[in-house]
Formats: C-alpha cells, structure tokens, sequence
C-alpha cells in the first residue's frame, strides 16, 4: 500500500497541475465567455467518466529561456470517457496555458490518444483552442502538427472524428479539423482561418474583424467548413451528443436499434408538396414526416442550403438523407451543393450508413460565376460519390427530376438499389418550357401566335413527357407510389437491402474530381 | 421534462414564408424560392476592358513611367506596383496612347483600381 505521504504528494501534484495556467488566466478565459478544457470535458462526457492520462508530462523546449517554465500538462488535457454509456477518446486544448500552443510533447499527448481512438475503434473528439504553433519550439512544432494531420488521415473513414472549435485556430492548425468529419462551432467564440487579419491588413491593406474573415457564421454560411452552428458552448455540447446517438462507433461497428416511434401526426405528408412545380416546399418538413419520430439531425445547415443533408432513423436504425431543397434556389445543383452532398455520401458509405435520396430539381444553377468556380469539376463529385457507395441507396422522386440533375441524384443508372417516385414526377431530359422552345423553334417562331403555339406545345410535351410512367416503362423507376406509402416502402427497401452485398472492381483507390 | 434545444430543434415543422420567396428562373421556368448570402452577394461578370490598367494587387506605386497623353507601344513599362515587398513592373498589353493617369508616385491604391486610361491603337 502506498504510504499516506506519497499519496498526499500525488494529490498536491494532481491538483497544481489541474489548474492549468492559474486563477489569473482561468479569470481571463471565463471572461471571454468560454469554459476551461477540463470543463468542457466534463460537460460533454457521461458524469464521472473521464479518465486523464499523461497529466505530468513535460514540455522538452531548451531555448529561448523556454527551460525556465513550467506549462502543466503542456497546455493539453488528454483522457478517455463515455458518452450515452460508450466510450470515446478526446482531447482539449488548454488556453491558459501558453495560449494553448502547440509544441512537441503537446502535439505528441494529442497524437497518442489518436492512436488509442484508432486502435480502440472508437470516436475521437479533439476541442481546439490554441494560439497556433509554439514558436520557441520551432520545426518540432511544425513536427507535431504533420503528426496530428496524418493520423487524422489514416484514422479517416474507420472511426468517427469530431473536431470543437473552441477558441482561435489559426495557420496550419486548421487542417486538423479539416480533415475530420464534424466540425463545430460556436457563436463568437470559434475563429479559425490561415492568415488572420494583421497580415492581410499589413500586406494587402484590406481591414477586416476576426468575426467577418473566419468566424463561426462564416464558416457556417459561406465557406462549409463548420457542420453545426451553436449560440453556446452548452448547447454544442448538446448537438455533439446527438451526433454521436445518430452515428456508428466505426466503420466495423453496427447501427444501433433504438425504439421505432411512429412520424408525428403534424406531419402530414399529403400536404407538405404543392402540385404546382413552380412552388416551393421545405423538403425537410418531408423527411420529418417519413423518420421515426419525426426527428432529423440537420448537417450543414446554413451552407449551400439548396441541398439538405442529415440522419435521421428508418425503424429504428440510422439513415443518411441527401435532398434537393426547392425552398432555396429551387433547390438546384451548384458548386457548394454537389461539394456538401458528395461528401456526406462518402461519409454515410464509408460507415455503412444506408442513403436515402429525395429529388426535385430544376437542373444546375446557370451563371458564369458557376462556370467559372467550377460546376464541372464539383458537379462531378456527386456521379463519383453516388457510384461509388456501395450501401443501400433509395431513391424517391417527389416532382421534378430533369436532365443531368436525374442522373446525378442517385438514378437507376449510379445502381441505386430502388427508385420510387410519386404520381405528380416529371422525369424528363430538360423540363418542359426549355424542351418544347428547342423541339419547336420553328414552329413557335413562324406561328402567328407564338406565344400560344408556345404554351400548346408546352402543354403537348407535360403531357407526353412530364409524368414518372416514361421512365418506369423502362425500368428505370421501381414503382409509382403514393406519397403516404413513402414510409412504409422506404422500411421494407431498408429491410430487403440490410445483406446486400456487392463488388468493386479491384484497385489502390479511385481518382475522385476532389 | 425541459426540452433541451436541439431535441425540440430537429422535430421542428418548417413550412414556407411566403414574404422571403423570390422569383427565380431556371430553363425558362419561373419558380418562387427563397435566396441565400452567397447568391446575393456573388459577383456578376464583366467583359475584361483592354483599354484601362489596373492594379492587379493593392500596394503602392513606387514608380510610374509615363505621362498623359504620352503614346506606347505594346510591352512598354508603365508603372511600378509594390506589394508583398515585391517591385512588379507592369507592362502596357497593346499599344495606345494614355489619356488618363488616375495616380501618383507613393499613392496606395486598392486591388483593380483603374490606374490608366488608353486610346487603343
């Protein structure tokens, strides 16, 4: 038994070290609005479950009078816990001590708890707050954070990975989170970019706040860095844990069967879709109506928001939605749009996450900002992901599907699993006022009345080709099914594909249009 | 029970504000939707003008070469740009002669301001 005077040490070191930077700097980061680490932890883990390791280790810097000072824990808090009673690896950043900044052993206490999450098969979430790089330590810092990205790489894809953003994040240190799954932020608290404003004052003479160049908005709304959006540090804590109800704990691990609780009465899905293709609808208001429970994790919320995409549950397991908005730019393709839905695809197939796609779209965004920004190349991404996955893939046609937007929307042809679509589909090449102008230049231009001739022919083609039995008569749709028999036909397609079991031809890996 | 925000956040009905809708046009087909920040605030595309120069970077012009009214030919210097502790020359793309200088030496200037004015050969 350890004698009483070496556990009282033990305690006294314990509890120096759990200070962190000290009254003073806690006082500091309290008032800006923000936790300490081990708070934050302790909010967002399971009571009492955190566990801390290396607590004592030691920076290694000798320059710069850096051999002087003492940083406790070298501004890391490391530890393993559980979260809805499974466990998790996670790490968070220290502020008050040295800004958070990273140095060797700071980086080397963050990648060894990487290798245990790897190793474990089970979730990482890393909380960022730091001040970047450790400049007294010089490459081995640079060291350390091309440690952090590789294994951010290997771990890609076999085990989910959360990043919190907490705090600034700056330089080099924002491609850790980049290359996780998850990233979230908080309202006037997160700031990540990688040149921040005092050099682009200096160089390029332009003035901008921290907030305006890569605040929690902004990367919420225009760049798609962030997948939630919090008001609080409280209320994210809230969204990760119910991110982490929604997804497998590995790309081995099965979905979890929670209690199938039927969709909630006010949704009822007979009156959500206007028949008139021209208006819109929220499709997300669809997606309540056919999960259980009506519950539906939105990811990506604000950005690129003509496409939705999410989890919900089917039967109680876990599914991926990718659903074209007609509530926001009709709901059209474009560059941000196939970026968000490619990618998300990738992320439901890699951890075997059935897809469940609702289409309705008038075709891609025109413009030659579009053009230029490269619809091509990010248009493609979707085809790519969509051919790719190798997961059950459901699609559902409310209305419109026309030309490449069908296609790329999980069609027949991409082998999707089951295409349905509801009486009032159009699937068609282009819809139908641009079809029927090219078929009958001509004759609209010669008639007396072209604007008559126009809408007759327009008419001509709704009729003819403006209905899903085209397309059905080939095959390339299942079934024409009522919109109120969507939940049920979605549970049994979910059902019949939980074997299905297909093979990819043989090679190191493809070259996506990244 | 107190439900907790993003419980009662994801069963959220949403529903259409019919004040936010716009009409919005794709293949000839007029929908009503609503618009997002990054459409509004998109930059609308302009044919490139050969007859104005302008800074291609904000910096400061440390140097120019010529005059009003004065005529160039085509590759000759006109003014020197620093920026990012670099001296670029730049370089008249078509011969012409200069109508209008709308700087001086030492004057900081923005990205793409319009910095000379030619009368295209």
């Amino acid at each position: 038994m350890a004698s009483s005077k070496k556990v009282r040490e033990l305690q006294k070191r314990r509890e120096e070290i759990q200070l962190g930077g000290g009254e003073k700097a806690i006082q500091k980061q309290v008032a800006m609005g923000k936790m300490t680490a081990r708070e934050r932890i302790i909010e967002l883990l399971d009571n009492g479950s955190f566990n801390e390791y290396d607590l004592f280790v030691e920076h290694d810097a000798r320059d710069f009078g850096m051999e002087q000072k003492k940083l406790h824990g070298d501004g890391v808090v490391t530890g393993t816990g559980t979260v809805g009673g499974k466990p998790v690896c996670i790490f968070a950043q220290d502020f008050t001590v040295a800004g958070g900044s990273l140095g060797s052993m700071h980086a080397r206490k963050i990648t060894k708890i990487m290798d245990h999450s790897l190793k474990m098969r089970m979730p990482l979430i890393g909380i960022n707050d730091s001040g970047g790089a450790r400049i007294q330590e010089g490459v081995n810092s640079l060291a350390g954070y091309g440690e952090i990205f590789f294994r951010n790489t290997l771990a890609s894809g076999v085990i989910p990975q959360i990043s919190v953003i907490l705090g600034p994040c700056a330089g080099g240190a924002v491609y850790s989170p980049a290359l996780t799954d998850f990233v979230f932020v908080v309202d006037n608290i997160s700031k990540m970019f990688i040149t921040g404003p005092e050099v682009i004052k200096t160089v390029l003479g332009e003035d901008i706040s921290m907030e305006e160049l890569g605040g929690a908005r902004v990367h919420s709304e225009m760049t798609g860095n962030a997948h939630f959006f919090a008001e609080s540090e409280a209320e994210c804590f809230e969204q990760i844990k119910m991110l982490l109800s929604y997804i497998p704990w590995s790309n081995s691990a099965e979905r979890v069967q929670k209690e199938v609780v039927e969709p909630r009465k006010e949704f009822n899905i007979n009156r959500i879709v206007p028949a008139d293709k021209r208006m819109p609808y929220d499709v997300r208001d669809v997606i309540r109506s056919v999960s259980d429970d009506s519950a539906f994790l939105e990811v990506q919320e604000n950005w690129a928001a003509n496409i939705v995409i999410g989890f919900g549950r089917i039967n109680g397991k876990t599914v991926g939605y990718v659903a074209n908005q007609p509530k926001v730019l009709a709901g059209v393709l474009d560059v941000d749009s196939s970026d968000k839905s490619a990618r998300f695809i990738r992320y439901c197939d890699a951890f075997n996450i059935p897809i469940v796609t609702l289409v309705d779209l008038p075709g891609y965004l025109p413009g030659v900002d579009q053009e230029h920004a490269g619809v091509i190349r990010h248009g493609a991404k979707v085809l790519y992901a969509y051919s790719e996955a190798t997961v059950p893939k459901i699609t559902v046609i409310l209305r419109k599907a026309y030309g490449g937007g069908y296609i790329a929307m999980n069609s027949r042809h991409l082998r999707a699993d089951f295409v349905f679509a509801w009486p009032d589909a159009e699937v068609a090449v282009m819809g139908p006022e641009g079809a029927a102008n090219i078929i009958f230049r001509k004759e609209i231009a010669t008639a007396e009345d072209p604007d008559k001739v126009r809408k007759e022919k327009v008419d001509e083609y709704i009729e003819k080709f403006a209905n899903p039995y085209v397309a059905a008569a080939k095959g390339f749709i299942d079934s024409v099914i009522e919109p109120k028999e969507t939940r049920n036909v979605l549970k049994h397609a979910l059902e019949v594909s939980g074997n299905k079991e297909i093979g990819m031809p043989k090679k190191k890996h493809g070259i996506p249009p990244f | 029970m107190k439900m907790n925000y993003s419980e009662e956040r994801i069963r959220k009905f949403n529903g259409i504000d019919e004040s936010k809708l716009h009409e919005f046009v794709v293949e000839f087909r007029k929908y009503k939707t609503e618009l997002n920040r990054k459409f509004l605030e998109r930059e609308g595309w302009e044919p490139i003008d050969v007859s104005k120069v302008r800074s291609f970077i904000p910096g400061t012009i440390t140097k120019i070469y010529v005059e009003e009214m004065q005529h160039v030919e085509e590759g000759a210097p006109l003014m020197i740009l620093e920026a990012m502790k670099m001296k670029n020359t730049v370089f008249a793309e078509r011969a012409g002669t200069i109508l209008k200088i709308n700087a001086k030496e030492g004057e900081r200037v923005p990205k793409s301001m319009v910095i000379f004015e030619f009368d295209l050969d």
